[in-house]
This record gives C-alpha cells, sequence and structure tokens, in this order.
C-alpha cells in the first residue's frame, strides 16, 4: 500500500473515531437548504426556479465550513510537519488528506442533495443532473479550499478569513453546477455545463495541490 | 555530511544568530545549548528546511538541501517538541503511518517489538490520547529504532521521560553515532550523552 | 551567479530602493495631477455629447481607466509576488502589498461608476452584467488579499502567502471570467454593452488615453509612497532606516 493510501486510510480512521464531527457539515447543509422555502415561500413554481442555485450556495457553505478541520488538527499535534519532512512530494500527501476530506465531507453532500431537490419538486431527471453536477463539482471545491486552509492555518479569525480568500474562488464552479441543472430544466441540455465543471475539476486537481503545499510549508514555518 | 553555511536566522524581527558556520560529520554528534529563545529551536527547523533561513544555507553531502527536497527527507528524521502523533490513533497505528512517512513501512509485527523496546508493553493497542506525556513521548521516539535514516535531529528528546527512559534513549543515540549515525539534539537536561567530546554550540550572548 | 545576481538586485534592497522610490515620486505625482487634469477638462467640456446616450455617457472616461487599472494592477501584483517567490527578494512582496490597496480602489470606482452610469441608461443601479459581475468578484479578490496579508503579524509569512494568493488568483481570473460571461449569455441578461454602444469619436479616444495615463501615474505614485512607509516600518531596527529617522529625512 503506497503513502498515498495510508493517509486517506488514516484520515478516515480518524474521521470515523469522530463520528459526531461527520455529520456537522451535513446538517448545514441540509439546514439551509431547508430554510429558503420558509423564507421565500411554499409555491412549487418558485421551488423549482431557485432549487439548483439554492442547493449549490448551500454545498459551496457547507465544503467551506468543513475546511477548518482539514489541516488545524494536523497543525497542532505536529504531524503537518512530519509530512512536510517526509520523502515523498508534499503535493501529494495533501491530495491523500483532501481525497480522505471529500469522502467525508464532500460525499454525504452529493448523496443528500438530490434527496433535498425533493423537497422543491425537482423531475427525478433534474435530481439526477443535480447528483452528477454535485460529484462533479464538490471534489473541485475540496481541492482549491485546501489552498485557502493552508493559507490561514493557526491564524485568529482564520474560519472568517478563509470564506473571504474562499467563495470567491467557487465562482466558476457554482456557475457551471448550479448551470447544468438550469440548462436541462430549461431544455438546452446539461452536458456542456457537466464537461466544463469536469474541466474545472481537473485544473484544480493539478494545481491546488501543489499551492496547497507550497502554503503549508509558508504557515508551518 | 551535513554543513551550515553563513545561516543567519531572524524571528520576527529580532536576528537569533547570524553567519552560523558548523559541520558535522558521520559519526558526531552536535550538542546545541543556550539560554531559552537564543534559536535552538529555529536552528533546529532550519536544519530541516522546515524554515527559510534569512541569508546562508544548509548543505547534506555538498548539495543544498532546498534543491535535495525529498531526498534529504529520506535522510532525515526529526523529532520537534510536538510528537507527530494522532491521539485517536493507538501506538501501534502511529508508528505504522510515521513509517510510511518516513519512507520505511514496518510491519504490525515490528511495529509491536519496538513498541515494546521503548518500554511500552501492554500500551500498544491503546489510543494514544489515553497514554502519559511520556508514554505519548516514547510512541513518538519509538521511531527511531525502525527507521534507518542517517541523520537525526532532536528537539528536547528527553522532556517527560522517566529515568529508564532517558538511559535508554541515550543508548540509542550512541549506538546510532556509534554506527557512523549524525545526530544533532538540543536538551535542558544534564545527561551523560552531552558531556565528553561531543561537538557542542553555544546559542545566544547571556549566561 | 551569486554576484551578478546582486548586481541585478541591487534596486531591490530597500536602503536603495528607498531614496530612488522618494526622487520619484514627486514627478509621478505633478504627472498624475496634470494628465488627470486635463483629461477631466476634457471629459467635460471638449469631448462632444454622444448622440444617443447625452451627456450622461462621460462617466465612462473615468469608469473605463478605472476598469483598466483594476484588472491591470493585479496582474502586476502578480509579476511581483512571482518574483518574489521566485528570487525571495524583500522589495517585491512590498510592492504587490503596497499596490493592493489602489487596486482595490479602482475596482470601487469601476463598480461605482458603472452603477452610476446604470442608472440613466438602464433605469437601475445594478445589473447583473458579465463585466460589471466580474468587477465586483476582483473586488473580492482584492479584499481576501488585503484581509490575509494584514491578519498575518510575521512579515515574511504574510508576504509569501499574499503572493501565492495572488497567484491562485491569477489562475483564477479567466477561468472567473469566462464563467460569469457564459452565465451571463445562458442567463439572457443585459445584453447591452456601453463601451461598444456607440463609434467613438477621436476626441472622445484622446480623453480616455489620457485619463489613463493620469491613472496609471497616480497609481505608481501612490504606490512608490506606500511603498516608502512599508520600508520603513519594516526596515524601523536597521541602520538605514535609523540614519533616514535621524537626519529627518524620512
Amino acid at each position: 500500500m503506497g503513502v498515498f493510501a495510508w493517509i486517506v486510510k488514516r484520515d478516515l480512521m480518524l474521521a470515523l473515531r469522530h463520528r459526531a464531527d461527520l455529520f456537522t457539515a451535513l446538517f448545514f447543509f441540509i439546514i439551509v437548504v431547508s430554510l429558503f422555502p420558509l423564507g421565500i415561500g411554499p409555491e412549487a413554481d418558485t421551488l423549482r426556479l431557485i432549487a439548483p442555485g439554492v442547493v449549490w450556495v448551500a454545498a459551496l457553505l457547507a465544503s467551506m465550513l468543513a475546511l477548518e478541520r482539514l489541516f488545524a488538527v494536523d497543525h497542532a499535534d505536529g504531524t503537518l510537519e512530519q509530512m512536510l519532512l517526509a520523502p515523498q512530494p508534499v503535493a501529494l500527501l495533501v491530495l491523500g488528506k483532501i481525497v480522505a476530506h471529500w469522502l467525508v465531507t464532500g460525499l454525504p453532500l452529493v448523496v443528500v442533495g438530490p434527496v433535498l431537490g425533493l423537497q422543491y419538486d425537482l423531475s427525478a431527471d433534474a435530481l439526477g443532473v443535480l447528483l452528477i453536477s454535485l460529484l462533479l463539482g464538490t471534489p473541485a471545491l475540496s481541492l482549491i479550499g485546501a489552498i485557502g486552509a493552508a493559507l490561514t492555518l493557526g491564524l485568529r479569525g482564520g474560519g472568517v478569513l478563509v470564506s473571504l480568500l474562499v467563495l470567491p474562488l467557487y465562482i466558476p464552479v457554482l456557475i457551471f453546477g448550479a448551470g447544468a441543472v438550469e440548462a436541462h430544466i430549461a431544455g438546452l441540455g446539461s452536458d456542456s455545463h457537466l464537461y466544463l465543471l469536469g474541466a474545472i475539476g481537473m485544473v484544480a486537481l493539478l494545481l491546488a495541490p501543489l499551492a496547497t503545499a507550497a502554503a503549508l510549508r509558508v504557515s508551518v514555518e | 555530511m551535513l554543513q551550515v553555511h553563513q545561516l543567519s536566522c531572524m524571528r520576527g524581527d529580532r536576528r537569533l544568530f547570524a553567519d552560523l558556520d558548523l559541520t558535522l560529520a558521520p559519526g558526531e554528534l552536535l550538542y546545541v545549548h543556550g539560554h531559552n529563545g537564543s534559536g535552538k529551536t529555529t536552528l533546529l527547523r532550519a536544519l530541516c528546511g522546515l524554515v527559510r533561513a534569512e541569508d546562508g544555507y544548509v548543505s547534506w553531502h555538498g548539495q543544498d538541501i532546498a534543491e535535495l527536497r525529498e531526498d534529504y527527507a529520506r535522510d532525515l528524521l526529526y523529532l520537534g517538541h510536538k510528537n507527530g502523533i494522532k491521539g485517536d490513533l493507538t501506538a501501534v497505528e502511529n508508528l505504522r503511518v510515521c513509517g510510511v512517512l518516513d519512507g520505511f513501512p514496518l510491519t504490525e509485527r515490528a511495529a509491536w517489538d519496538a513498541l515494546g523496546r521503548i518500554g511500552l508493553d501492554g500500551h500498544e493497542d491503546l489510543e494514544a490520547k489515553v497514554l502519559s506525556q511520556g508514554q505519548q513521548r516514547r510512541v513518538a521516539l519509538a521511531r527511531l529504532l525502525v527507521n534507518r535514516a542517517p541523520l537525526w535531529i532532536l528537539d528536547e528528546p528527553f522532556v517527560a521521560l522517566d529515568v529508564a527512559a532517558v538511559a535508554l534513549l541515550q543508548q540509542v543515540i550512541r549506538d546510532h553515532v556509534a554506527g557512523g549515525g549524525l545526530v544533532v539534539l538540543t536538551t535542558h537536561q544534564a545527561v551523560e550523552l552531552t558531556e565528553g567530546t561531543v561537538k557542542q554550540l553555544k546559542l545566544g550572548w547571556r549566561d | 551567479m551569486s554576484s551578478r545576481l546582486i548586481n541585478w538586485f541591487k534596486f531591490s534592497s530597500p536602503a536603495t530602493f528607498y531614496p530612488l522610490a522618494g526622487r520619484l515620486l514627486p514627478w509621478f505625482a505633478v504627472t498624475a495631477v496634470v494628465l488627470i487634469g486635463i483629461g477631466l477638462y476634457m471629459s467635460f467640456f471638449v469631448a462632444p455629447t454622444d448622440y444617443k446616450q447625452g451627456e450622461g455617457y462621460r462617466i465612462i472616461f473615468i469608469h473605463v481607466p478605472a476598469a483598466w487599472m483594476s484588472m491591470f494592477i493585479y496582474l502586476v501584483m502578480a509579476f511581483w509576488s512571482a518574483l518574489g517567490l521566485i528570487f525571495n527578494t524583500r522589495l517585491s512582496a512590498m510592492m504587490a502589498q503596497a499596490l493592493a490597496p489602489t487596486g482595490a480602489l479602482f475596482t470601487f470606482i469601476a463598480l461605482w461608476t458603472g452603477a452610476f452610469w446604470g442608472k440613466p441608461m438602464w433605469g437601475t443601479w445594478w445589473v447583473w452584467d458579465a463585466r460589471l459581475t466580474s468587477e465586483l468578484i476582483l473586488l473580492f479578490l482584492y479584499m481576501g488579499y488585503i484581509a490575509l496579508t494584514s491578519a498575518i503579524e510575521d512579515t515574511r509569512r504574510a508576504d509569501r502567502a499574499g503572493a501565492l494568493l495572488v497567484l491562485v488568483g491569477v489562475v483564477n481570473i479567466p477561468i472567473i471570467y469566462y464563467s460569469v460571461e457564459w452565465w451571463n449569455t445562458l442567463h439572457q441578461g443585459s445584453t447591452i454593452n456601453f463601451r461598444k454602444e456607440s463609434s467613438m469619436t477621436t476626441t472622445m479616444l484622446y480623453t480616455m488615453l489620457i485619463m489613463a495615463l493620469g491613472c496609471w501615474a497616480y497609481t505608481i505614485a501612490a504606490a512608490l509612497s506606500r511603498v516608502r512607509s512599508i520600508m520603513l516600518e519594516r526596515e524601523r531596527n536597521s541602520t538605514w532606516a535609523q540614519q533616514l529617522v535621524a537626519e529627518g529625512k524620512a
């Protein structure tokens, strides 16, 4: 088993031993999505219209909320230092952490998102598109967010700061993610949106671990 | 061979040390001492490449460590103030993860053995957070037993250890040096190891 | 090799750059005042009234140069940041930090004048036009940079963290820009593009260029003045800074 797999396994094990933490971001997501109909009113037509945007904005906020824990604990107990001194590329280890983080905080959003879509009277195939868009988009959120988490590591008020850094960078994901569902509902076809979402994910996969590794070196010093 | 060339480090806008030169050959132990805040930890972290020097550089076998990166990391074992172990993992799991990260993966059996030798019999599969300070330190120190890196950089390794563990650790370090290893260490405790023929480096100006 | 680098980076040492910046500063400040003065005069009194938009269009003489500068300054910051990360020069990060507030200011001016222009033209203060939306996001990026660099107390960490953030931002800007453009066409928002709306006369073009050059000069002057304060603050313990203060030249 390679070092990458070990990191993923370790972080998953740690997450499972702290099961309460697993659900915080998820419940946040569910609550935020459920608040909108209460604020806007229960008309099915309006809800259908705003559903993709609401679910995606809530996913953005939920995945941002989970970022704080990505490196903070490792930083506090010294394992982050050891990661930086490992004879493997730090970007690879960082990617392992991001993958584990996505499995724990991103994947539940993908699963629950379509269920919440039911509250908004979305059709079955629109829910399918929502699922695919979340599946393609949330890894990009974790990847981009990791850069912000690394840059703000150990800073006072880091949680608020990270939102300021990360949310503007999330915008393309939001546009193509919510856009895919909207385009599908409008009968335009969601393919191009999903391709672009995938493309953003690939770019993030290539660059974000490198940027995060560099940011960690700066922050741990 | 570890060499330091004209190294200067700052913390905030305070200069900790400047134009430091030193050479450490295989089979040598360097004992860094000085008062609190004299820059011992910063020096050790700079030797690891965790801290960027304000000026100067560190070389390993004649090459700048900033260029060697992972190749240097393979030859280096650093133990800082923080133990670098996870409270939610058992001692065995911790040691195995450390082994993988250090580039020396070890079997479950080998991990149990090493923990036994460092004096943690019967605690191997307890979560590290229920262990005492000294026991947690021992888990971290067990890395020394399973690691074949030639260069050890140890920041206050004796802290929180009892007499038996201090003696054991000194023996481990002595063996490593005798076997051609290099050790850089700081400690506030007076131990036999730091007396005699070891290289010494004193940081700071007051005493 | 290192001796050659030292020659190259002679001006990157604060002790050398500080007096140089001090000598250059008045020239750029005067140029800025003169150019912007001429530009404003031309904007209001010389440039002809637009046959379609009336007098209201004159705001573009501020809006367009501000929008140009807002984007360009971010690129310049990215340039300095890359330089700083590669060569580890102290001055680069200081330049980036000195430019950020001016960049944010121009972004804000571009947004504000855009809204002012929108009211008479579109009948509303804010339109989710692709360009305005991109400007808004750019403002967020500037804010993020300023917030991050001021939240970190250790200046060296602040420099390098800020530099990384700017580089991440500069990779993202084209992606953000095109995604917003795409989003805009999908939603059929305003298709009016006020910069291509009417053909520009030569006088309009010259006015615009003079204003743009004035903004350039202002940016350089503001950045130089800010970088001098940053230097003095950071190097307060160094001999050259204390000498300057003693001589009353700081």
